[in-house]
């Protein structure tokens, strides 16, 4: 494996509220590879977003980073100031955020809006900007791009928003692409053709790409590797086919198993027991997936191994599924 | 031989007047060269016609801006509609305007499950209290009836008796779920609209929304329309399906067969869009191009006709009209592939 476009180590995140800490990612492990796609699976709470935000540096002022790092080249991005990380950010790694609309400025052209990350970031002098932006819109599938350059964002569609923000995310070409829910909202048709534009972007550049979902059949479809997380923690992380044909973390099992696919019945979808557990308590159980897991024994309160964060393989379970199922 | 269907939509159209286009001097030279002019119309929902029968569940899909949303008010009877007809067990629904529908005895035999529960339910009514809202006003209950119906509605939807003092910030997206549930069949309807029940929900949430809902129909006997665009989900709940492209219905039809043999090109578009990892790439299908406008389409024109990979002259020569085939699959396309036969 070439060496990784990013990679995070004992990421710990808390927030400050008035119901106490919230430890809302716990000694966090991962990477991603150059022209690797990765997807971040999990239900609303499990700190997807929260990584994707601490690696970019935008986290909520009520947050604090309490461990780990972000090493992006030879930058550890949790460590750097300001002023270096906000020439990173636009040139070097990129994000798409969801719901488009309310991510764009309002009250600007949508083609100056790309011209000035095209200024900022892309050496472009200001008299080729506006050209240069209109070509984006053009390889981001925009028909007519010269007159769309000259439209508020209240005047495309959420679709067209969403290329817009992509034009806008890959002016610079970055080695890496976060994109949060980016496909949310919008429809199953729209949907490919967004997914399709960031696949050939990053194949044509050899971008990597971080892509955070709810959506494990869109994951499935488009993702190298996938890494599921529950509470605040990474609880497996496998190449995609292997992670569907057998997954090992309970935790995994059970998503697969509530999301409904091509084939499957209603009454073959199963449920899964319980709730997230409050990250506020003081004590946090080792294994934050215990108190809904059907697989727990007396040896799930030690501490799970830890995970390496450059391998590609991950699992946090002390009692996991068999490695061979039949399929 | 069929049975009076429970709800029947006939030539139900839905037309929004625009403000003409241009400055008051431009509209003025306009109409001073060329006479009077008519102010164009967006047609939101134009000549739909179907049926929901007694028990059944009937699921309607289409991309944002085809409709769904225009024809789900129009049935549920909160907008009017400008031509058509909407008849509920044989009774015209039409002949009373929306605004004092919420006063008929009908109101409590039609009600609706909002997409986003924390955002429809009053933030400042408990969970007892959004619940009993609709048996106060429909049913005229109170004291211990309505606290005693309240209960049992909650019981029935998987709702804690504990949670019922809780506002709707305090309860979790699936106990929502449920209070939205809950208080549309409280007052007992015969049809019940969803509309994207489950869009706000987690997968493992979402499992246990939808099964409720078969529960629920089962046990009181209600139909439901069911709006996703999510045809995973329609394809659980439904029995029959409706396509909805721009204001029409381009098919219909058994869900499991629309959904393995679709017979429109655009329904082959939809349910080739979504993500499947075992489909090689190479066998995607993309829809080019973007939804046509809905203002003053020209009613000789298949309305999928931009973006159609199978249109050629006749389609804007002609609209095509919903044919049957012999299994009851209907669908509006001069190029219908045959779907499968019975």
């Amino acid at each position: 494996m070439a060496s990784p476009a990013l990679l995070v180590e004992d990421l710990s995140v808390e927030f400050r509220t008035r119901g106490g800490i919230v430890k809302a990612l716990e000694r966090v492990n991962f990477h991603v590879a150059k022209g690797e796609t990765i997807a971040v699976v999990g239900e609303s709470g499990s700190g997807k977003s929260v990584t994707a935000y601490a690696v970019m540096g935008i986290l909520d002022p009520a947050a604090r980073v309490t461990s780990g790092r972000a090493v992006l080249g030879a930058l550890d991005l949790l460590k750097t100031d300001r002023h270096t990380l906000a020439a990173v950010r636009g040139r070097e790694i990129a994000m798409i955020f969801q719901n488009p609309r309310t991510a764009l400025n309002p009250i600007r052209r949508v083609g100056d809006q790309i011209a000035d990350v095209l200024l900022r970031h892309a050496n472009v002098t200001p008299s080729a900007a506006p050209k240069k932006a209109v070509e984006l819109l053009e390889t981001v599938g925009i028909t007519d791009p010269a007159r769309r350059a000259k439209a508020y964002p209240f005047e495309l569609s959420g679709g067209m928003c969403q290329r817009v923000m992509i034009a806008i995310a890959l002016a610079a070409n970055p080695s890496l692409l976060i994109a949060d829910e980016p496909t949310t909202g919008l429809d199953v048709t729209t949907q490919a053709i967004i997914m399709d534009i960031i696949a050939e972007r990053a194949k044509a550049t050899g971008m990597a790409t971080i892509f955070i979902t709810h959506d494990l059949g869109l994951a499935a479809e488009r993702a190298d590797r996938i890494v599921v997380m529950h509470a605040g923690h990474i609880v497996e992380a496998r190449p995609t086919r292997d992670l569907f044909a057998a997954p090992r973390h309970p935790y995994t099992a059970a998503l697969i198993a509530a999301t409904p696919g091509p084939t499957s019945q209603l009454s073959d979808l199963r449920t899964i027991a319980g709730g997230l557990p409050d990250l506020r308590a003081a004590e946090l159980p080792a294994c934050r997936y215990a108190g809904r897991c059907a697989r727990r024994l007396e040896g799930c309160a030690a501490p799970l191994p830890r995970v390496d964060a450059a391998a590609s393989d991950a699992l946090a379970c002390h009692n996991p599924l068999p490695q061979e199922r039949a399929a | 031989m069929k049975p009076e269907p429970l709800l029947d939509v006939a030539e139900l159209s839905k037309r929004y007047v625009l403000k003409p286009q241009g400055s008051p001097v431009a509209r003025l030279v306009r109409r001073l060269k060329k006479g009077p002019e008519a102010a164009p119309r967006l047609h939101a929902v134009d000549d739909v016609s179907f049926t929901i029968g007694r028990g059944e569940t009937v699921g309607l899909v289409g991309e944002s801006g085809c409709g769904k949303s225009t024809l789900v008010r129009l049935v549920a009877r909160l907008i009017d509609a400008n031509d058509g007809s909407i008849r509920l067990a044989g009774q015209e629904l039409t002949h009373r305007r929306a605004r004092d529908f919420a006063t008929t005895p009908e109101r409590v035999k039609i009600q609706m499950v909002f997409q986003d529960a924390g955002e429809s339910i009053n933030p400042r009514f408990s969970a007892f209290e959004a619940i009993a809202d609709p048996l106060k006003r429909l049913r005229g209950l109170g004291g211990d009836a309505l606290r005693a119906k309240v209960e049992e509605t909650a019981t029935r939807c998987g709702l804690p008796l504990e949670l019922l003092p809780r506002f709707s910030h305090q309860l979790s997206g699936g106990q929502r779920a449920r209070v939205g549930i809950a208080r549309a069949i409280s007052v007992e309807p015969e049809l019940l609209i969803l509309d994207e029940p489950t869009a706000a929900l987690d997968v493992s949430v979402q499992v246990v929304i939808l099964q409720l809902l078969e529960k629920l129909k089962r046990e009181l006997g209600m139909s439901y329309l069911f709006v996703s665009h999510d045809l995973n989900v329609v394809r659980l709940l439904c029995d029959r399906v409706l396509v909805m492209y721009l204001g029409k219905i381009v098919e219909t039809g058994p869900a499991e067969t629309v959904f393995s043999h679709p017979r429109h090109p655009y329904t082959k578009a939809l349910i080739a869009a979504l993500p499947d990892a075992n489909r090689p790439a190479s066998e995607r299908v993309r829809l080019a191009g973007e939804i046509a406008s809905p203002v003053d389409p020209d009613p000789n024109t298949c309305r999928f006709v931009g973006r159609c990979p199978l249109a050629r002259a006749e389609c804007r020569e002609a609209m095509p009209i919903l044919e049957a085939n012999s299994s009851g699959h209907a669908a509006a396309c001069h190029f219908a592939l045959p779907g499968k036969a019975s």
